[in-house]
């Protein structure tokens, strides 16, 4: 088992780890303003929310791939002004993996804020206490089982990536190469030894994660899912 | 001293109608809004605590505008204590938790403890609130809404659900509370013996607007003495017996039954409220 490659593994799980930390920085916000705002736009952004839901990953990574190619404008300015070269690169699959997972933090994280009893922020308010201070106290708290379950969905769809990951980050070792390309790869040169490695670790890394995540909050995540 | 002016549109289970106020209250008074549901009375309570905007008008207390129409103090600042009809504890808070978040920045911990034990909540407060009884719970949210050092206190229908025995108890705990910090006290109840035992007036409500209003006393007409007796009663079930009619009534918790002629019961229906008259000539007490 040593002699196997570990890289595509741990770098499968360091991807999963940074797409989830910067989804729940900027999807829990997010979730919270699309909960509460009253623009008109509202049901535009949640349709776009929800694309990664029903489009074939290989559309999402066909116009990733056009937006972050040097001779497209974007990418241009991308890599003349900040330095930074997202198509098959692991910032890109970075990128990439947090519109893609987008969804699946914003979804349950919305819903806690917005099955949470309006009373509740009103009664902080009353306290004396500023919508931030209510945020952080009283809303957040009470959404504690949307919020795990948004971090854990996110994560574990990340893992799961293949299309996204294949038309932007193509196949660099130790850059781009993750486990479920490694194994399409391994397939393809008839490595099936090789292949069914990654394939067992990741199936095994996988149901442990969600079993312990349902073990632990069995009563939580029932309100979820 | 409260003055409030103020007007706003509501949309009703009847329809729209206009909310249209004017009354003031003297500070340290127990005043309770009487009447239906659907009246105004718990938009009443949400302007005066900056929840909601009325349309127009003006709302002062003891010297600062709240609202004249055009500016209003934020809910934050208005310094109002409000206990919601179901309480509205934080859950993820334990009871002390919920008492000591309510304190103002730098206030003294103590009181926090001190409130606790007035409310006899001492044994209880590392519990979550959705582990207590509905009394219990009523017990926290008063405390809570005291510990914030509120200037004014809005209850609305605090007792609505609970029984009759602990609902004399708590009455009894506002109450004190009321005289200890010498708060304004305005309630919502919908209950003639809560209103009586614990206001000393009362303003009734009806479609928006205040149609009677003066100690509990004169408005629910008990003011004569002698052997005039009135019940405000519920009409259950009109039947014919005879040549009469037998009516059921539900007058309080106790189910009354009537003769009526044909003519009275055609008037009536089920569902009506009435007031029922009777004279007595020697009314006996006996303690029950």
């Amino acid at each position: 088992m040593m002699n196997h490659d570990w890289q595509p593994l741990l770098l499968t799980f360091k991807l999963a780890a940074i797409t989830t930390l910067i989804l729940c920085a900027v999807g829990i916000p997010f979730a919270w303003w699309l909960a509460h705002t009253r623009v008109r736009l509202k049901p535009v952004l949640e349709a776009l929310v929800s694309m990664p839901l029903v489009l074939p990953p290989s559309v999402l990574g066909f116009y990733l791939l056009l937006a972050f190619s040097p001779s497209n404008w974007f990418g241009g300015v991308l890599e003349q002004v900040a330095g930074l070269k997202l198509a098959f690169s692991f910032s890109g699959l970075v990128v990439a993996s947090v519109l893609f997972s987008f969804p699946f933090m914003v979804h349950p994280v919305q819903a806690g804020f917005q099955n949470l009893p309006k009373v509740l922020s009103e009664a902080a308010y009353t306290l004396g206490k500023s919508r931030w201070q209510t945020f952080l106290y009283v809303q957040l708290p009470n959404i504690r089982p949307q919020l795990v379950a948004g971090a854990v969905l996110s994560f574990a769809h990340t893992i799961g990536e293949f299309g996204v990951v294949l038309m932007i980050g193509g196949n660099l070792p130790g850059q781009t190469r993750v486990a479920s390309i490694a194994i399409y790869d391994e397939v393809e040169a008839m490595n099936y030894d090789a292949a069914n490695f990654y394939a067992l670790v990741l199936f095994a890394i996988s149901f442990v994660t969600l079993l312990g995540v349902y073990l632990v909050n069995r009563k939580m995540m029932a309100r979820v899912i | 001293m409260i003055a409030v002016d103020i007007q706003k549109q509501l949309l009703g289970a009847r329809g729209a109608f206009a909310l249209d106020l004017k009354f003031s209250i003297a500070e340290g008074e127990f005043v309770t809004l009487f009447g239906d549901s659907g009246a105004g009375k718990t938009t009443l309570l949400r302007c005066l605590a900056g929840l909601e905007t009325p349309d127009g008008g003006r709302i002062e207390v003891n010297g600062d505008t709240w609202f004249d129409g055009r500016s209003r103090v934020g809910v934050q600042h208005r310094r109002v204590g409000y206990m919601f009809q179901d309480y509205a504890l934080f859950p993820n808070m334990s009871v002390r938790g919920n008492v000591e978040f309510a304190q103002r920045p730098g206030a003294d911990r103590r009181r926090a403890s001190e409130l606790i034990e007035m409310m006899g909540l001492e044994e209880l407060q590392a519990r979550k609130p959705q582990t207590l009884s509905g009394g219990q719970q009523q017990r926290v949210a008063l405390a809570r809404a005291l510990a914030a050092e509120p200037r004014l206190l809005l209850l609305d229908e605090p007792f609505s659900a609970l029984d009759h025995q602990t609902r004399l108890r708590l009455q009894e705990e506002v109450l004190l509370m009321q005289r200890r910090f010498g708060i304004t006290v305005i309630m919502v109840s919908h209950d003639v013996s809560e209103v009586y035992r614990l206001s000393s007036r009362v303003l009734i409500l009806e479609a928006g607007r205040i149609t009677r209003e003066g100690a509990p006393m004169a408005v629910f007409g008990a003011g004569q003495s002698g052997g005039k007796f009135s019940f405000a009663g519920e009409i259950l079930a009109i039947e014919a017996a005879d040549v009469v009619f037998s009516v059921t009534l539900l007058v309080g918790s106790q189910i009354v039954r009537v003769i009526a002629t044909a003519e009275e019961a055609q008037a009536l229906k089920p569902g009506d409220r009435v007031t029922l008259l009777s004279k007595a000539f020697n009314p006996v007490l006996v303690p029950c």
